[in-house]
């Protein structure tokens, strides 16, 4: 007796991978555009595209055996594309938010305290002086102000 | 920080300084600069003092439980005061520079460039 080769029902992959560009491509892409960066809705789209794409994949699987392969990869396949999608979230609106609440940061109209650190050359910067001194900046002889940016570091 | 970068000029235009800081050593802030060619200032707080100081401090945040600062940015006048500030309510969520500089140009802390 001939066995039939099944199809190999690779749009459950398609959707997985899809699902997968989806998580992957936030952080180091969609992340740096203003319309893309607060609400992911991108990256959302490619989950909705991957999902129902596993969905076509895992139907056909259950309702036609004898033709398209998948049934026991296809679910696992599936739930591992619904846990990616579930950290995706756990991660943007919980994991990445859980910041202190800084109720005594400076706030508008105080004084910045001053401080005195090291550069990436090692000159001690005061930001009193930093303040005091002229930018170098030929639209301006003296400095308007200053931007300090608070970062995690690490990187 | 990138898109701070592209925008410098606009801001060295208005005479304006930016200033970085994090818990990262000098050495680790020049590699930083240099990989990614930032050209402003980066200032180390390897204690976080200045970070508690300004109540940034994110105990035990940073890879291996290290301590990090919270991200946040504050616009601050020629007199030091603090004229606008920007606590984000997640890491990834930062200032636009153009946000920054409208600021700027709303409070008339510069001259306009134009």
């Amino acid at each position: 007796m001939e066995r039939q080769r099944k199809n190999l029902n690779l749009i459950l992959w398609v959707g997985f991978l899809v699902v997968l560009i989806g998580a992957l491509s936030y952080k180091p892409f969609f992340s740096q555009f203003p319309s893309t960066r607060d609400v992911p809705w991108v990256n959302m789209l490619m989950f909705v595209v991957g999902i129902g794409l596993m969905g076509v994949g895992l139907k056909r699987a259950f309702q036609k055996p004898d033709v398209y392969r998948g049934k026991v990869v296809g679910t696992v396949v599936a739930i591992a594309g619904v846990a990616v999608i579930g950290y995706f979230f756990l991660r943007a609106y919980y994991l990445e938010r859980q910041l202190p609440i800084s109720i005594n940061a400076p706030r508008v109209g105080q004084k910045a305290p001053d401080f005195t650190l090291l550069d990436t050359d090692g000159n001690s910067i005061t930001l009193s002086k930093l303040l005091a001194s002229p930018t170098g900046a030929p639209a301006s002889s003296k400095t308007n102000g200053v931007v300090l940016i608070f970062y995690r570091g690490h990187w | 920080m990138r898109s701070i970068e592209k925008r410098r000029k606009d801001f060295d235009a208005r005479g304006v300084k930016l200033v970085a800081i994090s818990v990262d050593p000098p050495k680790f802030s020049r590699e930083l600069c240099r990989r990614y060619g930032y050209t402003y200032t980066f200032l180390s707080d390897p204690n976080a003092e200045v970070i508690r100081r300004y109540d940034l401090f994110h105990p035990k945040a940073g890879p291996r439980g290290t301590d990090i600062a919270r991200p946040a940015e504050f616009l601050l006048d020629s007199d030091g005061v603090i004229r606008w500030r920007n606590l984000t309510p997640a890491t990834i969520v930062r200032a636009w520079p153009e946000t920054i500089l409208k600021a700027i140009d709303d409070l008339r802390l510069a001259p306009s460039p134009r």
